[in-house]
Parts: C-alpha cells; sequence; structure tokens
C-alpha cells in the first residue's frame, strides 16, 4: 500500500538527521501556525500564492533562495567542522551522513539557490526593464517557480523521511546506479531535479519569448540594458541546456527503476556517457548562473559611478560570445579521463578562449568607474568586492584549463576552491548586489546600508579566509569530500577554513538581522521617487513598488518628447489563478510517490496534474480589467508623489 | 624582467608550502616536476595581467570615489576604440600564449605517451608494468612481469619508467600519487594507462581522487620507491609469502572493506587483470540492498 | 532612456510595442519545440554510442521490422495532412470538420502507437527487451520517449476536441491548436530522424 515506505525511513535511531529534522519542523510548523493565527493565510493565498506577477513571482523566487542559502550553507558548516575535527579521528559525522551532507550541499545551493535567485532577479526586473506589463506567459511563469519550490520541498522532506543521495551532486554511476546505491537517497536527488528542471525551462522559454517579443515602442536590442542582455543570453542557454539534463537524469531513473543499462557497469553500460552528458548540461549551467550576476553588475556599477556603461557594444558581443562558447568547453571537467592529447588540447584551449570575453567585461566596468563619481552604498561595494574576487577565481579557471596542471589538482580542494571562488565571488556577490539594489523597487523603502556594508565585509573576508587555505590544501595533495584524513600538514589550514566560514555565518546573521532591521524602521527609507540611486533603466521610471500593471501607458523610448498627459485606457491584467500551486502540489505526490514505490499514487499525482491544466484551459475569463479611470487615478497619484518628492529634493 | 621576478616571488611563496608530505609543488618525478613547471608558468603569465588589472582595480576604486574632489568626473566617457582594441586584443595574445603551451604540453604530458623523454636513447630502461585495480575501498597492485601483487602498497624501482594500466572493479575512483604526478580515472569495463617515474627513493602517499562512497576516505595507498636491487629483493620475499591470487581470492575482494593493511600475494593468475577489465570477471556487488519492508513491495 | 540612444538617434524604432499574443504564443511554443529536439538530441547521441553494445545478443539487423515501421511512417504522415486540414477547419471556423479531421488525426496517432506498443511487445517476448543491453535499452528510450510524445499529443487532441466543442472558436482556443499542430507537426519530423537514423541505418547491413 506504501510501497517501500515504512516507519523506518524516519531516522529515529540517528541523532543529528532526527535533531534537523526536529528544528526544521519546527520552524516550519511556527511558521505556519503564526500565519493562520494572525490571519495572514487568504491574504497571501490571494495576492501570492496564485499570483501571477512576475514582480511577486520574482521575490518569491528570491526568498525561496535565500531560505535554501541558510539550509545549504548549515551543511557548509557541518562538512567545514566535520573536516576540522576529523584529522586521526572520525569527527561527529560517520561517513553515511557526511555523504549526504556534502551532496545536499552541492544540489541545494545550486539548484536552489543559486537558480532561484538569478531566476527571481530576471523576474522581477525584466519587464520593467522592457516597459512591458508582465512576462509572455505569466500563468506559465507560476507554474515554474512552483515546481521549482517542489523540488525544494523533496529534497528537505529527505532529511525527515529516507536519506538523501551519497554520490556528490552530479551523482556519477555506476556509484548511482541501484547496485551501489539501493536506498532512496539518489532517487529522491533525481525526482526533485527532475521536477525543478522543467520549472526552470519553462522559465527559460517564458524569457527569451519575453525579451525577444514583448518591448516597449522604440526598444530596439541595441538599446536594452545590458542586464537585459545578459538575461536573455542565459536564458537561451537554459533552453538549449536543460533538455540535456531531462534526458540524462532521465535515463540514470530508467537504469534504476526499469532495469535499463545506460550507465551500468553490465549489459554493455557506458558510464562516461553520464559524464558526458551531465557536464554538456554542466557547464552552460554556470554560465547560465554567472550573465545575469555579470547583467546585474552592469547595472550596479555605471549607476552608481553616475556614468553610462563603458563600451555597451562591446559588452553586447562579449555576452553572445560566452554564451556561445560555454558549450563548447565541457570536456575540461574530466580531462584526466584520458582522452588524449589532441582532445584535451582543444577543449583547454576552447576553455581559456571563453577568459578573453570575460577580461573584455572586466575592463570595461573598470573603465566605468574610471572618471565617474563613484558612491559606496552596499551593491557597489559587492561589485567591486566581485571585481577582485572573480578575477582570482578566473585566473585559478584558466590555471586548470592547461591539462597538465589539471592532471595534478583535479578533484583536488584547489579545484573545489576555485569554483567556489566564481560562484560565490561572482554569482552569490552578484544576487546580494542585486537583492539590494531592486530591494527598493519591490518594497517601496531601501534596506539599511550600514548594516548592509557590514554584512558585505564579514561575506568578502570570510570568504578568503575560508577558500585560500582550501588552495593550499589542493596544492599539498588534498582530495575532495574526505570524511576523515590523517596528514598532520592538512590540519591547520581546516581549522583556519572552519574559522572563515564562521565569519560568513557572522555576514548572513547580519543580513537577515538587515532585513528585520530595515522592515521595523522602513518609513525613515521610504522611496517615495521611484529612483532611490539615479538610475537610468526604465524601472526606475515607475513608482516604488509598481502597480501591478507596471507602465500605464507603455513608455515610448524612441526618443521623441513626452506628452504632459498620456492617453489613459483600460488595461487587461492577467487573473491569478492557483493552477501552479496546484500543479506544483501534484508534482510533489507524484514525485514522492515515485522515489517510494507507491504506484497508486503515482497515478493519482499524474491524473491530478493533467485535471489541474484541464481545469485551467476550461476557465472562461483570463484577464481582469482595470478600468481606464482607475488606471489614470494610480498613475495621476504616483506622478504627484514624486514630482512632490523632486520638488522637496531640490529645495 | 617583470614576470622573471615574479615567478620567482610566486615559486618562493608557493615552495613554503612544501614542506614534506603530500604536495604536488614538491613532485619526485619528471611528470610532476614538467607539471609543476607548467602550473608555475601558466600562473605567472596569469599574474601578469592580474596584478596589474587588480591594481588598476583598487585604485580606480579609490580615486574616483564620489568624496574626492580632485578626480576628474567623465560622464560622457563610454567609448573609446583604443581601449576596445586593447582589452580584447591583450587578453586573446595572452590566451594564444597561454593556448601554445596547453596543446605541447597535453601532448607532452599525455598519459598514454611513454617517458621517452626522460633518459637519452642508449640510458633507457624498459618500464616496469603494473596493473591497478580499484576496489571497494582498497587498491590491488599486480606486477604482470613479477607474477606477484600487492594490496595498497605500490613498491616500484626508483629511476625506472612505470607503465600502469588501471581499471576499476567497482565504481569510479581515480589514482593519485600527488608527488608523482598525473592523476588518471580508473573505470570498470575499460583500461586507462598512465606513464609515471619516482626519481628518487621514499614513501610517498597515494589516495583516491574520485568520491567513490563510504569507505573512500580510507582508501589510501603509500608508493614505495627504492633502488633497483631492494625492488627486486622485495619482489622475491613477496614470492615466498602470502595467499595465491586467483579468481576465487579476487571475488573475496570483491566485498566492501576499509582501511586495510597492506600485504602481499605471491603469485597471481594469468591474465587476471585483462579478465577484470573485459568483465569475464564481473565487478563488485556493492553494499547489501536495502531489506524489503514488511508492507507491499514489488 | 539609456545614455548609448543619444548616439544611436539615427536608427529606426523597432516595431510598436510588444507583439501580439499570438505571435508570443506561437514563438513561445516553437523555443520549447527546439528544446524538445534538444532534448531527443541528447537521446540520439546516447543511442549512436551505444547502439554497439548488444551485450552478445541482438542488433538492430536481427531485430528491426521495415515494413513496420513504413506502415507507422504512412500513419504518422497522414496524421500530420488530417492536422493540417483540421487547421484549415478552425480557420473557417466549421465544428463539423474540425472534428472529423481531428478525430482521423487521432485515429492514426493511435494506429501508430498500437502498432509501436506490438512491436515493442514482440521485442520482450523474444528476450530483446531492454533490460538486456544498453543498445536494447537506448532504443526502447528513443523510440519510446516519441511514444510517449505521441501519447501526451492524444491527450492533448482529445482535450481540442472537447474545448472546440464546448466552447467555440474563441481566439485562445485557436492559439492553443497553434501549439498543437506546431507540435503534433514537430513529433512527426522527429520520426523522420527516427526512422532514417535508427531503423533504415540500423538495417542496411
Amino acid at each position: 500500500m506504501f510501497g517501500k515506505l515504512t516507519w523506518s525511513a524516519i531516522p529515529f535511531d540517528q541523532p543529528i538527521p532526527l535533531a534537523s529534522s526536529l528544528v526544521v519542523g519546527l520552524i516550519m510548523g511556527a511558521v505556519l501556525a503564526w500565519v493562520f493565527v494572525k490571519g495572514y493565510a487568504p491574504y497571501l493565498w490571494r495576492e501570492w500564492i496564485t499570483s501571477v506577477d512576475h514582480k511577486r513571482i520574482g521575490v518569491m523566487y528570491c526568498i525561496l533562495a535565500l531560505v535554501m542559502l541558510i539550509r545549504g550553507f548549515i551543511d557548509a558548516l557541518m562538512m567545514r567542522s566535520q573536516q576540522a575535527l576529523a584529522f586521526h579521528g572520525p569527527g561527529y559525522l560517520p561517513p553515511e551522513h557526511y555523504d549526504q551532507i556534502f551532496s545536499a550541499h552541492g544540489t541545494i545551493m545550486i539548484f536552489f539557490v543559486a537558480m532561484p535567485f538569478v531566476i527571481g532577479l530576471m523576474n522581477f526586473v525584466i519587464p520593467l526593464q522592457l516597459g512591458v506589463r508582465d512576462v509572455a506567459f505569466p500563468t506559465l511563469n507560476s507554474v515554474s517557480f512552483w515546481l521549482t519550490a517542489s523540488g525544494s520541498f523533496l529534497v528537505t522532506i529527505s532529511l525527515v523521511v529516507g536519506e538523501f543521495a551519497r554520490t556528490g551532486w552530479l551523482a556519477y554511476p555506476p556509484l548511482s546506479e541501484l547496485t551501489y546505491s539501493p536506498g532512496v537517497g539518489v532517487d529522491y536527488y533525481l525526482w526533485a531535479l527532475e521536477i525543478s528542471g522543467i520549472g526552470t525551462l519553462m522559465a527559460g522559454i517564458n524569457m527569451a519569448t519575453t525579451i525577444l517579443k514583448l518591448r516597449a515602442p522604440g526598444l530596439t536590442y541595441m538599446r536594452m540594458p545590458v542586464f537585459c542582455w545578459t538575461s536573455l543570453a542565459s536564458n537561451l542557454l537554459i533552453v538549449a541546456a536543460f533538455p540535456i539534463l531531462t534526458a540524462v537524469l532521465a535515463m540514470l531513473l530508467l537504469d534504476r527503476y526499469c532495469d535499463f543499462h545506460f550507465f551500468t557497469t553490465t549489459a554493455g553500460g557506458n558510464p562516461m556517457m553520464f559524464v558526458n552528458l551531465i557536464w554538456a548540461w554542466g557547464h552552460p549551467e554556470v554560465y547560465i548562473l554567472i550573465l545575469p550576476a555579470f547583467g546585474v553588475f552592469s547595472e550596479v556599477i555605471a549607476t552608481f559611478s553616475g556614468k553610462p556603461l563603458f563600451g555597451y557594444r562591446s559588452m553586447v558581443a562579449a555576452t553572445m560570445v560566452i554564451c556561445i562558447l560555454s558549450f563548447t568547453v565541457w570536456l575540461h571537467h574530466f580531462f584526466t579521463m584520458g582522452a588524449g592529447g589532441d582532445v584535451n588540447a582543444v577543449f583547454g584551449i576552447l576553455s581559456m578562449v571563453i577568459a578573453v570575453p570575460t577580461g573584455v567585461k572586466i575592463f570595461n566596468w573598470l573603465f566605468t568607474m574610471y572618471g565617474g563619481r563613484i558612491r559606496y552604498t552596499a551593491p557597489m561595494c559587492w561589485s567591486v568586492g566581485f571585481i577582485i574576487t572573480f578575477m582570482i577565481g578566473g585566473m585559478t579557471g584558466v590555471l586548470l584549463a592547461v591539462p597538465p596542471a589539471d592532471f595534478v589538482l583535479h578533484n583536488s580542494l584547489f579545484l573545489v576552491a576555485h569554483f567556489h571562488n566564481v560562484i560565490i565571488g561572482g554569482v552569490l556577490f552578484g544576487a546580494f548586489a542585486g537583492y539590494t539594489y531592486w530591494f527598493p523597487k519591490a518594497f517601496g523603502f531601501t534596506l539599511d546600508e550600514r548594516l548592509g556594508k557590514a554584512a558585505f565585509w564579514f561575506w568578502f573576508v570570510g570568504f578568503w579566509v575560508t577558500f585560500v587555505p582550501l588552495y593550499m590544501l589542493g596544492l599539498m595533495g588534498m582530495t575532495r569530500r574526505m570524511q576523515h584524513y590523517d596528514r598532520p600538514e592538512w590540519y591547520p589550514w581546516t581549522l583556519v577554513s572552519m574559522a572563515g566560514a564562521l565569519l560568513i555565518l557572522t555576514g548572513i546573521v547580519l543580513q537577515v538581522v538587515q532585513l528585520v532591521v530595515s522592515i521595523r524602521t522602513r518609513d525613515k527609507r521610504r522611496d517615495v521617487t521611484g529612483d532611490p540611486w539615479d538610475g537610468r533603466s526604465l524601472e526606475w521610471s515607475t513608482p516604488s513598488p509598481p502597480p501591478v500593471f507596471n507602465f500605464a501607458v507603455y513608455p515610448d523610448v524612441s526618443g521623441k518628447q513626452p506628452e504632459t498627459e498620456p492617453q489613459y485606457a483600460a488595461i487587461d491584467v492577467p487573473r491569478n489563478t492557483p493552477t501552479g500551486f496546484v500543479a506544483a502540489f501534484f508534482a510533489t505526490v507524484t514525485g514522492f510517490s515515485l522515489i517510494w514505490h507507491i504506484w497508486w499514487l503515482v497515478i493519482v499525482g499524474l491524473v491530478g496534474a493533467y485535471a489541474t491544466f484541464v481545469v485551467f484551459a476550461w476557465r472562461d475569463e483570463s484577464e481582469t480589467e482595470v478600468p481606464a479611470d482607475e488606471v489614470a487615478r494610480i498613475d495621476r497619484a504616483n506622478r504627484q508623489a514624486r514630482s512632490v518628492a523632486l520638488r522637496g529634493h531640490a529645495a | 624582467m617583470h614576470s622573471a621576478l615574479l615567478r620567482s616571488l610566486v615559486v618562493l611563496a608557493l615552495l613554503s608550502l612544501s614542506g614534506c608530505g603530500a604536495t604536488v609543488l614538491s613532485p619526485i618525478g619528471p611528470v610532476g616536476a614538467a607539471e609543476r613547471t607548467i602550473l608555475l608558468d601558466a600562473l605567472a603569465i596569469m599574474l601578469a595581467i592580474v596584478v596589474p588589472t587588480m591594481i588598476a582595480t583598487l585604485a580606480f576604486a579609490w580615486w574616483y570615489r564620489a568624496g574626492n574632489t580632485r578626480a576628474r568626473y567623465l560622464p560622457n566617457f563610454e567609448y573609446s576604440g583604443q581601449l576596445e582594441l586593447l582589452v580584447w586584443s591583450v587578453p586573446a595574445l595572452v590566451v594564444l600564449f597561454l593556448g601554445g603551451i596547453a596543446w605541447i604540453s597535453s601532448h607532452d604530458l599525455d598519459p598514454a605517451a611513454p617517458l621517452t623523454w626522460t633518459a637519452p636513447a642508449d640510458k633507457r630502461v624498459a618500464p616496469v608494468e603494473v596493473e591497478v585495480v580499484s576496489l571497494d575501498w582498497k587498491w590491488l597492485f599486480i606486477y604482470p612481469q613479477k607474477q606477484v601483487a600487492s594490496i595498497n602498497r605500490l613498491v616500484v624501482p626508483a629511476g625506472v619508467p612505470l607503465h600502469l594500466r588501471v581499471t576499476s572493479a567497482t565504481v569510479m575512483n581515480v589514482f593519485f600519487v600527488p608527488r608523482l604526478g598525473s592523476e588518471i580515472y580508473s573505470m570498470s569495463g575499460m583500461a586507462t594507462q598512465i606513464n609515471l617515474q619516482a626519481d628518487r627513493p621514499g614513501i610517498f602517499p597515494g589516495l583516491s581522487a574520485n568520491f567513490s562512497g563510504d569507505g573512500f576516505s580510507d582508501m589510501h595507498f603509500s608508493l614505495e620507491a627504492m633502488d633497483s636491487e631492494q625492488f627486486d629483493a622485495w619482489v622475491a620475499r613477496a614470492k615466498t609469502t602470502g595467499e595465491v591470487l586467483d579468481d576465487t581470492a579476487y571475488r573475496g575482494l570483491l566485498r566492501q572493506t576499509a582501511n586495510v593493511q597492506p600485504y602481499t600475494y605471491r603469485q597471481v593468475a594469468a591474465g587476471l587483470f585483462d579478465r577484470i577489465v573485459s568483465l569475464h570477471l564481473p565487478p563488485g556487488d556493492g553494499p547489501p540492498a536495502t531489506p524489503a519492508p514488511s508492507a507491499g513491495e514489488h | 532612456m539609456n545614455a548609448a540612444a543619444t548616439s544611436m538617434e539615427q536608427e529606426p524604432t523597432s516595431a510598436d510595442g510588444p507583439a501580439s499574443r499570438r505571435i508570443t504564443v506561437g514563438y513561445g511554443f516553437w523555443i520549447f519545440l527546439l528544446s524538445d529536439i534538444i532534448m531527443f538530441s541528447a537521446f540520439f547521441a546516447t543511442y549512436a554510442v551505444l547502439n554497439g553494445a548488444t551485450n552478445g545478443g541482438p542488433g538492430p539487423a536481427q531485430l528491426f521490422d521495415t515494413t513496420n515501421v513504413a506502415i507507422e511512417t504512412a500513419c504518422l504522415l497522414a496524421s500530420s495532412f488530417s492536422c493540417g486540414m483540421a487547421s484549415l477547419a478552425v480557420a473557417e471556423r466549421n465544428q463539423k470538420w474540425t472534428q472529423l479531421s481531428l478525430l482521423t488525426t487521432g485515429l492514426l496517432g493511435t494506429a501508430f502507437l498500437v502498432l509501436e506498443l506490438r512491436e515493442f511487445s514482440s521485442l520482450v517476448a523474444r528476450g530483446a527487451g531492454p533490460t538486456h543491453s544498453a543498445f536494447l535499452s537506448s532504443f526502447f528510450t528513443l523510440v519510446g520517449c516519441h511514444g510517449a510524445h505521441i501519447t501526451a499529443g492524444l491527450l492533448w487532441l482529445g482535450t481540442m476536441m472537447a474545448q472546440f466543442y464546448a466552447k467555440g472558436f474563441r481566439e485562445n482556443i485557436q492559439h492553443r491548436y497553434l501549439c498543437f499542430s506546431l507540435f503534433w507537426h514537430a513529433l512527426d519530423i522527429i520520426w523522420i530522424a527516427i526512422f532514417s537514423l535508427v531503423y533504415l541505418n540500423g538495417t542496411r547491413l
């Protein structure tokens, strides 16, 4: 009746997972109780959960990312502390747990922190920067978000019911095959990623169509902000790369569930095929993450230097070159599999070539700062911190791209330090810069600057203190994913790294405090004009937060003088719908029951998901109309507030 | 010259890491030494760009802050053809240079390439053949020319090239002796190969550099390089003690064990390695499957 | 707005603003189809790598029945034709011919599926099921994935027939039909790739 699911799936006999499950359960229960008791539930359902507004969905993506960041970071703290303790001793995490923790850390950070953060920022900002009302497919947007949330739910629930994968975040076969991973852990991993992968693919299609087909009159490609260009490149990469992930994970699922032989050690299976396919997805994936971050920096650096971005055309060209080249380098992840001199050399050289457009971007940001009047707000701090950090990360990447250098550094902590260098220094710093930069647009007040800068410094210093020791350890021959070791010369470095992790923890705590304090004292930092930073792109011409329809009339950016007051007309706004939430609910049911082999429940889930779409397709009203005089009233009020504030500023 | 100074500074800083132990920067063989040279050279070339750029970043970030009234404000400085040419061409040239290094070194240091370059033609010695099998969670080293085998201890003659063929009787692992040089994957159903050499006697740590399960952290071995006479003596001793490694004994090795103390086999069945590679001897079964639950399992 | 605009005043402006719903929906669905083709490419690539790994068992030449494939192809091509007829009927807002041509499409698609399922079950009965070798795993998955898409398409087709019947030829339903027909034709194209690269290629020896 319940497939493989029994009471023994709950870790009553394992203190650490049990304690963590209790803590997570208590926190989630407390939050839910507070929401219901305070009566927020109807508001949340009406305004957020069933929302198809890109602004709301973008915020929800970012909230998901920040919550999962805390979970992923706790995993990191556990890893660092285990390695700091496990010199000539077992530490406190037995291998079965440690292996799940590092696998969960990687999976969560990439799929449920970095991806949602970046997609959330793109979701919120792109329609505003393009001068349009929403993305191309608003309901699909909601479905995408909730499918991602479904995936993160499955990963989280694996802590309480069953176990997670013990294979590392990419689950190479044969280790991830049923023979060597007989438990449900790899199944949790696979279904969580298949479900959220569909959401991400839909988001990529949605955003690419938006950028290519929905722009304000006069907004030609070469007038788009660079953030739109990098988002376009990123979303085209999502469309091109995620299907490969879907396919390869499906093949591993077929191996595990139906005794197929794609990647098994017997019957002709070829594990190297998995490695090739997963990295054919995996390398574009990291460019999917970094390109929007590059876009954020282009916006932030230009705004806070008080100058336009240097070399716009070059930046666009560099972005598209990176987009294309990202598909040509995947073999550098396994130079040591013995592909031979020719193949290794070609991929090594291509990997280095990607450094050229990236370097061009860095130089153009520097020349944007040159001759500027730089205001050091928190977003600008993150940006300068990024340039410094990412440069080193990129350099170590080029080093690793030389195959013989990789032959001694592959899979070592040097590699781990390199990719954290570029992902934290690039993607995460960019996400934080975007978060602090566009927060006032989303919520109508800025974040506390002092706490924001303090958080930055703890993150920046903490990052270096954590990861320089890992570079050293890699050069000293320490490989990744070790649960214990006995080389005395490694020990002091693991201690320093642990200290760095505690500095980052302080940074995170400060960010939480910043959010709480900023909400409490928000009246002191209200954004009345809609443009707290003196920005130049279209989102700053809307009020903070913008009305549901973003622009009362489409802005005409062809350069002609605007009329004194526009002609208001009624606006059709897409209706909220629970389709996304309900579809994801059934997806979660389907995923969970597939993991535990509860076949009847699988059918219920699939039928439910299909029924949800049919119900959605059957509705007769897909939009609500905001009447013209209501549009006029909202717009006039916003313009009035802005001119009052500007007159106040000028006085 | 600037880069030579840079290079020596970098080498000095990194040598301070190199104490004893496993460090990649104090290789004891020609392959590792070549790889270290490439690593440091590439680093120096990259630093020639990174250091000035870093200085420029800090300088611009400081000088052009809004509070600095002495800095010129250039609000229309958004394009310069000459600068564009510079920022595209300088990294491209550096990449061209590094690309050349990558091309040449990838071929020279291809794991499959025999180490004919380590000695002049008249002094070349035939390589010692070793067949390496990664198991859960230990390493099996077979010496086909000597008909002995060793667990978790790779004994080799110093100054003699080694040719290793590597496979796995389980999931993917990576054979790695950091002070010797290149890593190579061990994969079931195929044999990769690597040519290495230890130039001087000593005991050097080895490990697996690809996560392979719960016992992975215990999957270390030691490389012991010794004079040729001592090596021959070791082989002779090994032939007198220990079990025979036939197919039955090999199947015993497939069980998952960790932290295995080194020992030797006095005899190895002929063609054992090839039977492992061709999967005539199937790979290990992995952990026991989770016990079937009481409620309906299919 | 963007300072770069000052240097580009001579450039012609883009179109009059956001594209129409019909264009947006069609364009977005095309992008989805491209992503689906990439997914199939991953299965094709895997088949190309693994199709020699027969584990001592039968290979393509022993297993593929080209007559059956020819009939399946005819069914699918004909169903694409009737799908095209249905597009014309939809444009004319003719309920009778819309339902008839959609029904024909559905029947032909079902015939294709039945023939394919028969092929699969006969292979399994002969001991050449997908669990026997990497070649068979990749064959069943590639062709099966296409069959799964056809199945989903038939479900979609049934839903479209019901929608046209219940709600008439409203604009957004026509947009959905546009997507369906793109989907159906794309599946036809993928089938052509399958029967060429898998069946014809496999039995030419």
